[in-house]
C-alpha cells in the first residue's frame, strides 16, 4: 500500500469534496480510478477504499477516524484494491483488519501502547531474512501455485513459496540456498513475451478467491477433542459451522477450544469486532500451550487479525476476508487450514453501519439487502481444493479451508437476520443455549437444536478408528444414532416427569431418563479449563460414549429379568463413568477396559444375587 | 483564526445548514449566541463544498436563520486536567467545577496546560497485557464469587428501585488494591437526578476516600448531549492517571441507559435507521467505544477498570442496552428484585452473574489458594439449593432427605451469611473465605466434590 505513490498522473490526484463520518467525497479522481481500488488522503496517510463511483466524485470509505480533516486535502489512487501481502512472516504475528501489522507498530510507538491515525508500516517485515531453499531447478516449466522453494517459517510450519497465480515460464534463474528478504529477487520466469524477477511475497486482492483445480467432497474430520462436537455434531475439513449464542454462553471458550486443540495445520483467528483483554488472553495463552507433538508454542501455527470492538468500522468489515485470504494461501501449500471469526454479527454491524451513512435502503432490522450475498461470499470460499500448484511428488495437492464463525445474536434470539442468514450458507450449526450455560453445562451446545451434515461425509474415518467391543457392535455412526434418540426420548418425557414426577414412571422410561443423564454429565459436559477433560481424542471418546450405552443395553436386558432401576443406580461403576472425563487421561485406555470389565462383573453379580426376581 | 457565521440556511430538528464558505474542521466545535444572550454548542457532522452541516447539542427552539452569531472555534471536544487540584472534586461535563448542592458552576478554574481530546484512540490489542491483579471491594459476593481485576469492565445490571446505588457508594468507599500502589477512583454519574448525586458524595465523604475521588455530574436536566460527553471526559480523564501517571484507576459510570437514551435520541432527531427498539445500529459500537477504554497496556504500571451500572428497563436482561453492554464487558453483576424483597443486600443473582477475568487473577499469589475451589463449590451447591427449594413446593419439607435439609441450611446461611452485609462492612479476602468455609461446613464433606482434598483438610470446620 505504501510504495506505489510514484510517478503520480494528474488523473490520480484528488481533493477530498466532503466528509461524513467515515465517508468521503472525492473530485478528480472519477474518470480513472476502479471501483474498491484504495486511495490515500496523503497528509494525513488515512487509507480509504472507493465503493461509488459518480460522474463527477467518487465515494471512498476509510478505514480510520477523520476528525480534524479539512475539504481540499489531497487525495491519490493508490491502483489496487485491499490485498493482503502473503509471505513468510505471517504466522505468530498480530494483524488490525487491514492487515497493520500491531506488534510493530507498538515497538514504534515507543511503548505508547494507542492507535495513533495514518501508521505507515509495511505489514510484513522487509528486513528480517528467511532461509530459503530453492526445490525447482533451472530450466523447469513451471505455473501458478508451483512451489519453487521452501522456508522453515516457525518450527510448526513449513511455507512454501508458491509462483502467485497467472504467472507461469521457464525457470530462468533461482537463488542458492540462504538468507533473504522477502522483497529480494530470489528467481525469474522467462516466457514468450518477457522475462520476470520474482521476490518471496505476492500479493491478493481480499475480495477475490483465490483460483484452485477443483473442489473435493470433504472427507476428513477436523477433529476438535470436544465431545459433543465430534460425536454429536462434526465438521470436516473444508466445511464450514455457525456458532450462535447469547452472552454468556461460551462462544470465545469454544473458539479457542477449537484454536488450541483443533487437528487443522495453519489457524487464522480473527477477533473481529469483540474484546481487547480476549485478544491479549489468546496471545498470551497460545504462546503458553505447548503443542504436545512437537513440543513448540502453538503460536507459531496461528496467525490472529484483531480489530475490536473500538477500532474503526470500516477495518472490521475486511477483517473476516483478509483472514480468509491468508487462510487460501495456506491452503495453497497443501494445508489443512482453519478460520476461526468471533464474532461475524460484529462483521455484519459493520455493513449495517456503512450502509446507513451510505443512506441506502435498509432490509430486516436495519441490515442492508446484499448482507445473504455478503455472507455466502465468505462462507463459500471453505472447501476441500486440488490445488493448482504440482506437489513434488506429483500426486494432486490437496488443501483444505474450514470456516468457523461465531454469531452473537441480540438478545440470543436465533431468528434474527444474523443467525437466520448465516444458516443458509453453513453446513453445521452448534446452538449455544443460555439455559444449559445457566446451568453451568458447558459446553452449551443444544443437543437438540444443533445439527450438523457432515457425518455421512466423514464416517468412515471414524469407522478405520473404532474399538472393537464384542459386548456392544456398534461403531461411532451408531453410537451417535443410539445417543441421539436416547436424548430425542428424554426431552418427550420431560413434561410429564414433571407432572407425575420421575418415581411414577415405568422402569423402562426411568432407564431413559437416568441414561440421558449419564450421557449428560458423564459424557456431553466438558471442562476446557482441567488439563484432561479439554481434550478428548478418539479413542477414549468412543470408550467413553460405549461404556454408558453398554449399561444401557445390558440394564434393559436386566429389567426384562425384572430388576429395578434403583438396582442399577447402586452399582460402584456408576461413579467411574461419570469420572472419566476428567480422571482418565486419553494415553491410559485400559483403565476404561478395566472399567468395562468391573461394569460386567456388577451385572453379573446382580443377576446371581437376586437370581433374577419376577415383578 | 476562528471564523464568524451570522446566516443560517436551514434549522432541521438539532442540525443547522450552513453555506460553506471557510476551511472547516471535521469534528469541529462550533458556539452559537443568541441575540438573547443563551449560547449553546455544537459540532461539524457533514460537510461538502456548498455546505456544512452542524448538529446542535441542546435544543434549537428559538434559534432564527438570522438571530445568531456561530463561531467555529478550530478546536475538538478538549479536558484539561491537573496533576494537583481535581481529587476530591467535583465536575460537570466539560471539566469545570460545580457546587452540587446548588447545580451552580463554581469560581475557581482548574489552572493547567494538560489538554486532552476526549474521543481518545484505541489501545493497539498487541500493546494490551492481559488484567490478572484483584481489586478488593470488601463485599463478598463480588470478592468471593466474581472478583473484580484490575482492568476489567465489570457492569452491575439493576432495575429501578433495586439498591445500586448504595452498592456503588460502598464498592467505591471500599475498594482499594491490596499491593501498596496509588488507587484513584472516578466517579462518573450520567443523567442522574440531583438527589442521587448529593447521596453519593455524602457518603463519599463519610467514607473518609473522598481525597482519592474524582467526580463528574451530569444531571438528568442537563442537555441530552452532555451524556453522549461526560463519559468520555471521565474516561480521558483515567487515561492521563493510570497510562501517563502510573495509577490504578477505578471508573464508575452510573447510569449507562441514560446513556444509550440520549444516543436513541440525538439519532432519531438526525432521522437515521432504526434497529431494535429504536437505539441506532451503531449501538454496540459506541458503547464499545467506551467500555473498551479499559486496561493495562505492556509496560505500564496504571490500569483502568471500569464499574458501569445500568438499570434495565422493566428488569429485561434481553433489552438491547444490557444485552449488548453483555457482549462487550468481561461479565455481569446482576441485582436480584426478590432478593431485596427478602431484605438481603446486595441483592446479588449470583447464578446469573460471572466475572469472566476473574479465573487468571485469584489464588496463592493475590487472594488465596483455596478460593478457586470454595466459589465454584459455592455457586454448584447454591444452585443445588434452588433445585431443592423446587422440590419443597411438592414434596414439602419432611420429604426431603439428609443431604437435601443439609443444602437447604447451607442455603439459607449462603443468603443471609454470605451474600448479606452491612452497608458500611468493609470484609477483607480472608474474612469473606472463612465465611465461605463457615457455610459451606453445614454440607457433608462427600457433598463438596469441587474442593481439593487438601483444602478440605485444612479449612472444613468439623
Amino acid at each position: 500500500m505504501t510504495e506505489s505513490n510514484k510517478n503520480l498522473k494528474n488523473s490520480d490526484i484528488g481533493y477530498i469534496s466532503a466528509i461524513n463520518g467515515s465517508l468521503i467525497e472525492i473530485k478528480g479522481l472519477e474518470h480513472q480510478i476502479k471501483l474498491h481500488d484504495l486511495i490515500k488522503i496523503v497528509s494525513y496517510g488515512i487509507i480509504g477504499e472507493v465503493i461509488h463511483i459518480h460522474s463527477d466524485h467518487v465515494v471512498a470509505q476509510c478505514f480510520e477516524n477523520l476528525y480534524n480533516l479539512k475539504l481540499f486535502e489531497k487525495v491519490i489512487n493508490l491502483h489496487e484494491p485491499l490485498s493482503m501481502e502473503l509471505a513468510p512472516g505471517l504466522l505468530s504475528n498480530i494483524f488490525d483488519g487491514i492487515q497493520r501489522p500491531l506488534k510493530e507498530i507498538f515497538i514504534n510507538s515507543k511503548g505508547l501502547g494507542f492507535m495513533e491515525r495514518g501508521i505507515e508500516i509495511p505489514s510484513l517485515s522487509r528486513k528480517k531474512k528467511w532461509h530459503f531453499i530453492p526445490t525447482s531447478k533451472l530450466d523447469e516449466k513451471l505455473s501458478g501455485g508451483d512451489v519453487v522453494g521452501t522456508v522453515q517459517e516457525t518450527p510448526l510450519i513449513e511455507h512454501k513459496i508458491m509462483i502467485p497465480p497467472r504467472h507461469s515460464g521457464t525457470l530462468s534463474y533461482i537463488v542458492e540456498e540462504g538468507d533473504y528478504t522477502i522483497i529480494d529477487e530470489i528467481y525469474r520466469l522467462k516466457n514468450r513475451k518477457n522475462e520476470v524477477a520474482l521476490n518471496m511475497m505476492q500479493k491478493w486482492p481480499v475480495t477475490t478467491n483465490r483460483p484452485y483445480l477443483n473442489r473435493i467432497s470433504p472427507n476428513q474430520p477436523l477433529y476438535t477433542g470436544i465431545r459433543t462436537i465430534d460425536l454429536m455434531f462434526p465438521i470436516a475439513m473444508g466445511g464450514t459451522v455457525a456458532v450462535p449464542g447469547g452472552f454468556g454462553t461460551g462462544k470465545t471458550v469454544i473458539q479457542q477450544s477449537l484454536a488450541k486443540w483443533c487437528n487443522a495445520d495453519v489457524i487464522v483467528f480473527v477477533g473481529c469486532g469483540e474484546r481487547g483483554n480476549e485478544m491479549a488472553d489468546v496471545l498470551k495463552e497460545f504462546t503458553k500451550i505447548i503443542d504436545p507433538k512437537s513440543g513448540r508454542p502453538l503460536l507459531e501455527r496461528i496467525i490472529l487479525i484483531a480489530n475490536t470492538s473500538n477500532m474503526p468500522v470500516s477495518a472490521r468489515e475486511a477483517s473476516i476476508f483478509s483472514g480468509v485470504t491468508m487462510a487460501e494461501y495456506y491452503r495453497d501449500m497443501g494445508y489443512n487450514v482453519a478460520v476461526l471469526a468471533d464474532s461475524t454479527s460484529r462483521w455484519a454491524e459493520s455493513l449495517r453501519e456503512i450502509s446507513g451513512l451510505l443512506e441506502e435502503m435498509p432490509a430486516e432490522e436495519g441490515y442492508p439487502a446484499y448482507l445473504p450475498s455478503k455472507l455466502s461470499s465468505f462462507y463459500e470460499r471453505a472447501g476441500v481444493v486440488k490445488t493448482i500448484g504440482n506437489s513434488a511428488s506429483g500426486k494432486d495437492n490437496l488443501g483444505s479451508l474450514t470456516i468457523i464463525g461465531s454469531v452473537s445474536p441480540p438478545a440470543g434470539d436465533f431468528s434474527e437476520p444474523v443467525t437466520a442468514t448465516t444458516k443458509r450458507f453453513v453446513q453445521a450449526y452448534w446452538a449455544l443455549d443460555a439455559n444449559l450455560a445457566y446451568s453451568k453445562h458447558y459446553p452449551a451446545i443444544n443437543w437438540l437444536d444443533s445439527y450438523s451434515n457432515y457425518p455421512d461425509y466423514i464416517s468412515e474415518w471414524y469407522y478405520e478408528r473404532d474399538i472393537d467391543w464384542p459386548e456392544i457392535d456398534i461403531d461411532w455412526f451408531g453410537c451417535r444414532n443410539r445417543v441421539n434418540e436416547i436424548l430425542s426420548k428424554e426431552n418427550d418425557l420431560k413434561n410429564i416427569t414433571q407432572l407425575i414426577g420421575e418415581e411414577n414412571l415405568p422402569e423402562e422410561q426411568r432407564l431413559i431418563l437416568f441414561i440421558s443423564r449419564l450421557i449428560k454429565e458423564g459424557f456431553l459436559l466438558q471442562n476446557a479449563f482441567d488439563n484432561i477433560d479439554n481434550y478428548t481424542d478418539i479413542k477414549k471418546l468412543l470408550g467413553q460414549i460405549k461404556l454408558i450405552l453398554l449399561l444401557n443395553d445390558e440394564t434393559k436386558e436386566l429389567l426384562k429379568q425384572g430388576f429395578f432401576i434403583e438396582d442399577i443406580k447402586n452399582f460402584e461403576v456408576i461413579n467411574d463413568i461419570l469420572r472419566v472425563s476428567h480422571s482418565v487421561p486419553n494415553n491410559d485406555f485400559d483403565q476404561i477396559l478395566n472399567i468395562k470389565v468391573k461394569l460386567l462383573k456388577e451385572i453379573q453379580s446382580l443377576k446371581l444375587t437376586s437370581g433374577g426376581i419376577k415383578r | 483564526m476562528s471564523v464568524i457565521y451570522r446566516k443560517i440556511q436551514e434549522i432541521i430538528g438539532p442540525l443547522l445548514f450552513l453555506s460553506n464558505n471557510h476551511d472547516v474542521k471535521y469534528g469541529e466545535i462550533v458556539k452559537i449566541y443568541s441575540d438573547d444572550g443563551t449560547t449553546r454548542n455544537g459540532q461539524v457532522l457533514k460537510m461538502d463544498e456548498e455546505i456544512i452541516v452542524i448538529e446542535v447539542f441542546e435544543d434549537t427552539k428559538g434559534l432564527s436563520s438570522e438571530n445568531s452569531n456561530i463561531l467555529f472555534t478550530e478546536d475538538s471536544f478538549k479536558i484539561k486536567i491537573s496533576d494537583f487540584d481535581m481529587f476530591g472534586r467535583v465536575f460537570d461535563s466539560l471539566g469545570k467545577p460545580i457546587d452540587l448542592s446548588q447545580k451552580s458552576l463554581k469560581e475557581s478554574n482548574i489552572i493547567t496546560n494538560i489538554e486532552k481530546d476526549i474521543y481518545g484512540t484505541p489501545i493497539n490489542p498487541y500493546a494490551r497485557e492481559y488484567p490478572s491483579d484483584v481489586i478488593q471491594t470488601g463485599i463478598s459476593a463480588i470478592d468471593g464469587l466474581f472478583t473484580l481485576i484490575r482492568g476489567q469492565k465489570l457492569p452491575i445490571f439493576s432495575g429501578q428501585g433495586l439498591p445500586h446505588n448504595k452498592l456503588v457508594a460502598q464498592i467505591v468507599s471500599q475498594a482499594k488494591v491490596l499491593t501498596e500502589e496509588p488507587f484513584l477512583i472516578i466517579f462518573c454519574g450520567i443523567g442522574i437526578i440531583q438527589d442521587e448525586a448529593i447521596f453519593f458524595l455524602n457518603r463519599f465523604k463519610e467514607s473518609g476516600n473522598i481525597q482519592n475521588i474524582i467526580s463528574f455530574i451530569n444531571f438528568a436536566d442537563d442537555p441530552v448531549i452532555e451524556r453522549l460527553i461526560i463519559p468520555r471526559v471521565a474516561l480521558t480523564t483515567a487515561e492521563y492517571f493510570a497510562f501517563e501517571k502510573e495509577m490504578h484507576v477505578l471508573v464508575v459510570l452510573t447510569d449507562i441507559t441514560n446513556y444509550a437514551e440520549a444516543l436513541r435520541e440525538l439519532s432519531s432527531a438526525k432521522e437515521e435507521i432504526p434497529s431494535r427498539k429504536g437505539y441506532p445500529g451503531y449501538l454496540y459500537s459506541d458503547l464499545a467505544s467506551i467500555y473498551e477504554r479499559t486496561g493495562k497496556i505492556k509496560g505500564k504500571k496504571g490500569s483502568i477498570t471500569q464499574i458501569p451500572v445500568l438499570t434495565m428497563p422493566s428488569d429485561s436482561i434481553t433489552h438491547p442496552v444490557p444485552d449488548t453492554t453483555g457482549y462487550i464487558t468481561e461479565g455481569q453483576l446482576v441485582l436480584n428484585r426478590n432478593l431485596n424483597k427478602k431484605g438481603i443486600y446486595p441483592p446479588i443473582e449470583v447464578l446469573a452473574s460471572i466475572s469472566r477475568l476473574m479465573k487468571d487473577g485469584i489464588g496463592k499469589k493475590t487472594t488465596r489458594e483455596d478460593h478457586a475451589d470454595v466459589s465454584s463449590q459455592l455457586l454448584s451447591s447454591y444452585s443445588d439449593y434452588l433445585d431443592v427449594k423446587d422440590l419443597i413446593s411438592i414434596v414439602g419439607e419432611e420429604g426431603l432427605n439428609f443431604e437435601q435439609k443439609a443444602l437447604l441450611k447451607f442455603g439459607d446461611d449462603f443468603e443471609q451469611k454470605f451474600l448479606n452485609q452491612q452497608r458500611n462492612e468493609n470484609r477483607n479476602f480472608s474474612q469473606t473465605l472463612s465465611i465461605a468455609w463457615k457455610i459451606l461446613s453445614d454440607l457433608p464433606k462427600s457433598q463438596l466434590f469441587r474442593i481439593h482434598d487438601h483444602f478440605m483438610n485444612k479449612y472444613y470446620i468439623d
